[in-house]
């Protein structure tokens, strides 16, 4: 059995089951999903239970995101949906339907570095690189909503991503880095 | 005419050069196993058990079976068929692959499933059914050898009982002779929790076997390939030449990705079978309750004193509780890894270690956890035993340590359990920690927020400690010597790549191996590319823990590019028209002695071996090196940290902490400070919450991350870092050190020494880590020691 979905530029979720001449691989339910990630319309179909971290990284294939926990607690597979910071291990893919995605892939243009990225690399605020991507994505959506923030509200923002390398000392200095750069960058009022 | 370049600007040694595998970690473009996709490629999952011991009566897999999308499920059974339901441990133990007759630890591998998705794989594990037979559990040392104990390896011939080793070092007469003349005995017995490293990335492998070429390739979470594929070709009876490990970009390490896990070893069999690619990405709850954990040791630690505060003797034993399969990751000589390094800062006249090792239903490991070998427990032990010993002294905490390191002017030392340190300044780091801490102010202060009701407190922990095994005399592991290697090829236009047998996991190697091949030639570090991690391309090594990639792959690097710049004197030589004799090196160029301003680059010494060699000579510049240290590294650390402890709830808060590294010549000074900050958060990691511990039917407290707390951003405490104090190393060729594990080593003391100090008016000898509000509370309370050892404490 085959399915195929969306079209022209659409994404394609292909499951092939082996065909043990039985009805339950007809049975699995899916759902038709619309989003955008990163600024590009997709169509998904997918099974209702899948989850987002999934869908991003097996589905689009982008696999910055990473899976840490299972738990919602590591932060590794964070993203924004709609600009807030969600672990995306713990929300369901057709959760998403009609809603926008960023992914670390995301943060750079074609040219340049996001702030962050820049932040992160010149501050050493990594080491092995894995909860990086949700380190960023989680204070982007702080500075957002909070271009000057203090260190102590930079460490509430983040403490719900996990770092087992750096001691975070660093992780902070790259996100208020970041924050003076956006600022910098920033038109008067 | 060319010049000599400026080190700093072409990255060499000393530069805090920009990380160069960042700009693909920033971008999401890093290459983690998880993120490999290989086309045909199946999914596995693991069925655990739920039971910490029990005879298994049947497992029934048919329904596993009828579901669409499977196509394979693994038992032990099926995998005795093919002599696979054992595998040797790197301690000359044997561990299950899939249990066959018993499972012998909470979340033991009992089968595998193979599918089209994980989902699937998921489904159809749930979709098994395993009848058991529960059978009494063991959780610490004193049920393991308790009479009537039951024995956990009933599989092994010769194992009457639960212990793994009885072992020894030392002098045990002198000892006893020194402590029948000793003014004071100080005893102190204590438990060093068992935790986990837990990496954030999980365990996995994509095993990849072509029928037609015979060839399998592994790609798998290996902090040390060349190993895995030793143990491959002896476990799966492959040909070495035909196994492929592939350590791809690795998300923190840590000491759990050394050991070979039954995943792995069930994913390589799975794709045999099938013909096809099979991915095992274990999950969190899989990672932290099988999977290598470490410490789990007790102490029972004696110091003989004379009343001015010199230590006479030391006594020392251990028990460690090695969960059910000794599968360690140790030196082969040293049951008990490195634990008798402990006392090698302090001028110990005579000691004496005895270790025993047991059996128990708890998961395997035992692994060196930003460690090196149960140093983490050795200098641990040390350091609470010298509080202890101060404080019944009567003595100042700073004063007996001082009254009691090797001095200066005393090495190389042996260490009473025979170790030989070659250098330090200890008083001298200890001075600078001080000074930092402001530690007479902070006395006074302490002296005086006590008559308000105040508990402040402040911790000190000194410590050198063995880094960079090993030197191939005595360090081997399964016999396989504990040398490291590099190879160096400098292409014609003067780029140049590096390949080693260390594997990195955020250490930073694609960085900092070029340093040093630019301190060595003067190419810029920009110039050439770092490799780790691809057996088919890396030359022999050992890998990647134990901080022994500088000591040891790093001095390899070192030592390949002086191979290189030999041959390129030649080719100068050759290009000068003058003899090798009279050639000169500074940075980047070869010149002639007599005439400074006649000189060639190294770049065009690397065109000339591919253009235009001397007659008779080789052409290319290419060359290996396999780098045997004559010694392990003594980096030298002090930690001092100052606390708060709230004595109605046991809360304690750091209010500084200091940190004194001497880790001889830093070749990145910004990724060794990384490197300290992440081993001090560990330390306080460990020392405030992180823990996994069992109830008494052994089922397994801080299987996830809601139970096995981790330190957020929120709660970690900032750092002061101090590089006043730099001792080269004598024998290492750049004069580096080790330096990955220092803190978290020595940190934990620092901090657990401080709220004892805190609360010292107790009477209270020791609290066992963490250092948990309601432990700490219990000990001001009812003013008596706390203990942490498993089986945890229930309310009824």
């Amino acid at each position: 059995m085959q399915r195929r979905a969306g079209g022209k530029g659409g994404l394609i979720m292909t499951i092939v089951y082996s065909d043990r001449e039985d009805e339950a691989a007809a049975q699995v339910p899916m759902r038709r999903i619309k989003f955008t990630v990163n600024g590009e319309k997709k169509i998904a179909e997918v099974e209702p239970r899948l989850l987002l971290a999934h869908l991003i990284r097996q589905g689009l294939r982008l696999t910055g995101t990473h899976t840490g926990c299972d738990t919602t607690n590591c932060g590794a597979c964070t993203v924004l949906v709609d600009g807030q910071a969600v672990k995306s291990c713990t929300m369901l893919a057709v959760q998403v339907d009609g809603h926008e995605i960023q992914t670390v892939e995301g943060l750079a243009s074609a040219s340049e570095l996001h702030p962050l990225q820049e932040g992160f690399r010149e501050e050493h605020g990594l080491q092995c690189g894995f909860c990086t991507p949700g380190m960023m994505l989680a204070a982007k959506a702080l500075l957002d909503r909070n271009p000057d923030p203090t260190e102590e509200e930079v460490r509430w923002a983040l403490s719900g991503n996990l770092c087992r390398c750096t001691g975070y000392q660093n992780i902070v200095k790259s996100v208020l880095w970041a924050a003076a750069k956006l600022r910098a960058q920033a038109p008067a009022d | 005419m060319s010049q000599a370049v400026d080190e700093i600007k072409i990255g060499g040694l000393g530069a805090s050069r920009k990380r160069v595998e960042d700009s693909r970690f920033i971008r999401g473009k890093g290459n983690y196993t998880d993120d490999i996709v290989l086309p045909g490629m199946l999914h596995m999952e693991i069925l655990r058990s739920p039971l910490a011991h029990a005879r298994i009566k049947s497992i029934d897999a048919s329904k596993a079976w009828d579901i669409p999308g499977v196509h394979l499920v693994l038992t032990g059974e099926m995998m005795a068929t093919r002599n696979l339901a054992w595998m040797p441990t790197l301690s000359y133990d044997t561990q299950a692959v899939l249990a066959t007759d018993k499972v012998r630890f909470q979340g033991q591998e009992v089968a595998c499933v193979i599918a089209d998705d994980p989902y699937i794989a998921k489904d159809a594990c749930e979709a098994i059914v395993v009848d058991y037979e529960p059978l009494p559990v063991i959780v610490n040392p004193a049920q393991a050898v308790a009479d009537g104990a039951p024995v956990i390896r009933d599989d092994k011939d010769n194992q009457p009982d639960n212990v793994i080793y009885d072992w020894e070092v030392g002098d045990r007469d002198g000892t006893d002779r020194a402590f029948a003349s000793a003014d004071l005995v100080s005893k102190l017995e204590l438990h060093y929790p068992r935790s986990h490293p837990s990496p954030i990335e999980c365990c996995g492998s994509i095993a990849d076997f072509n029928r037609a070429t015979s060839k399998l390739t592994v790609y798998m979470t290996t902090q040390a390939p060349h190993i895995i594929r030793a143990a491959v070709a002896m476990v799966a009876e492959l040909p070495e030449h035909m196994i492929r490990i592939i350590s791809p970009d690795i998300g923190g390490g840590f000491g759990n990705k050394v050991p070979v896990y039954p995943g792995y070893v069930c994913s390589i069999l799975a794709s045999i079978l099938l013909e096809r690619p099979v991915k095992w990405i274990e999950d969190k709850s899989g990672n932290l309750i099988s999977t290598g954990f470490a410490r789990d040791v007790y102490l029972k630690g004696e110091m003989a004193l004379r009343r001015d505060g010199k230590i006479l003797a030391v006594r020392m034993h251990t028990d460690a509780d090695h969960g059910a399969f000794f599968s360690d990751a140790q030196p082969s000589k040293f049951k008990i890894g490195l634990m008798h390094s402990a006392f090698a800062a302090y001028d110990v006249p005579v000691a004496h270690l005895t270790a025993r090792g047991t059996y128990s239903n708890k998961a395997p490991g035992g692994v060196a956890y930003r460690c090196s070998f149960r140093v983490t427990e050795a200098m641990f032990f040390q350091e609470r035993m010298v509080q202890a010993a101060a404080a019944d002294l009567g003595m100042d905490q700073a004063e007996f340590r001082r009254m009691n390191f090797v001095p200066d002017d005393a090495f190389p030392h042996r260490t009473p359990f025979g170790f030989l340190t070659d250098s330090g300044q200890y008083a001298k780091c200890l001075e600078v920690g001080l000074k930092a801490i402001d530690y007479d102010n902070f006395r006074q202060q302490q002296a005086q927020a006590r008559e308000r009701g105040r508990l402040l407190g402040l911790g000190i922990s000194t410590m050198t400690e063995p880094l960079g095994a090993g030197n191939s005399r005595e360090y081997d592991i399964l016999g396989i010597k504990m040398f490291d290697s590099a190879e160096l090829k400098v292409h014609m236009t003067g780029k140049a790549i590096v390949r080693t047998g260390a594997r990195g996991q955020g250490q930073g190697h694609e960085t900092t191996w070029a340093q040093i091949v630019a301190h060595e030639l003067g190419i810029p570090a920009d110039d050439i590319v770092v490799e780790e991690g691809d057996t088919d391309t890396a030359p022999f090594g050992m890998g990647t823990y134990a901080s022994r990639s500088t000591p040891v792959a790093g001095a390899a690097v070192a030592m390949v590019a002086r191979k290189i710049r030999a041959k390129a004197r030649k080719l100068a030589a050759h290009l000068l028209e003058v003899s090798e004799e009279d050639v000169e090196w500074e940075l980047g160029r070869f010149y002639v002695r007599s005439a400074p301003d006649r000189g060639v680059t190294i770049q065009e010494c690397a065109i000339a071996a591919y253009a235009n060699m001397p007659d008779g000579m080789e052409p290319g510049l290419d060359a290996t090196a396999y780098y045997d240290p004559p010694n392990l590294t003594w980096p030298f650390a002090v930690y001092i940290v100052t606390v708060e402890v709230d004595p109605d709830t046991g809360v304690w808060d750091v209010l500084n902490m200091v940190a004194v590294d001497d880790c001889g010549i830093r070749i990145n000074p910004m990724i060794v400070e990384g490197q300290i900050m992440g081993g001090l958060t560990e330390a306080y990691a460990m020392s405030n919450m992180q823990f996994i511990t069992f109830d008494a039917d052994g089922n397994c407290v801080g299987s996830n991350y809601m139970d096995y707390l981790l330190p957020t951003a929120w709660e970690t405490p900032g750092f002061e870092l101090h590089s006043e104090v730099v001792t080269p190393c004598p024998h290492h060729p750049i004069g580096a050190k080790g330096i990955g594990e220092c803190a978290a080593v020595g940190g934990p003391a620092a901090f657990v020494n401080a709220v004892m100090d805190a609360i010292s008016a107790t009477g209270v000898r020791n609290v066992d880590m963490p250092l948990l509000p309601d432990r700490v509370w219990e000990a001001i309370t009812y003013r008596r020691d706390v203990s942490g050892a498993p089986p945890v404490r229930s309310d009824d």
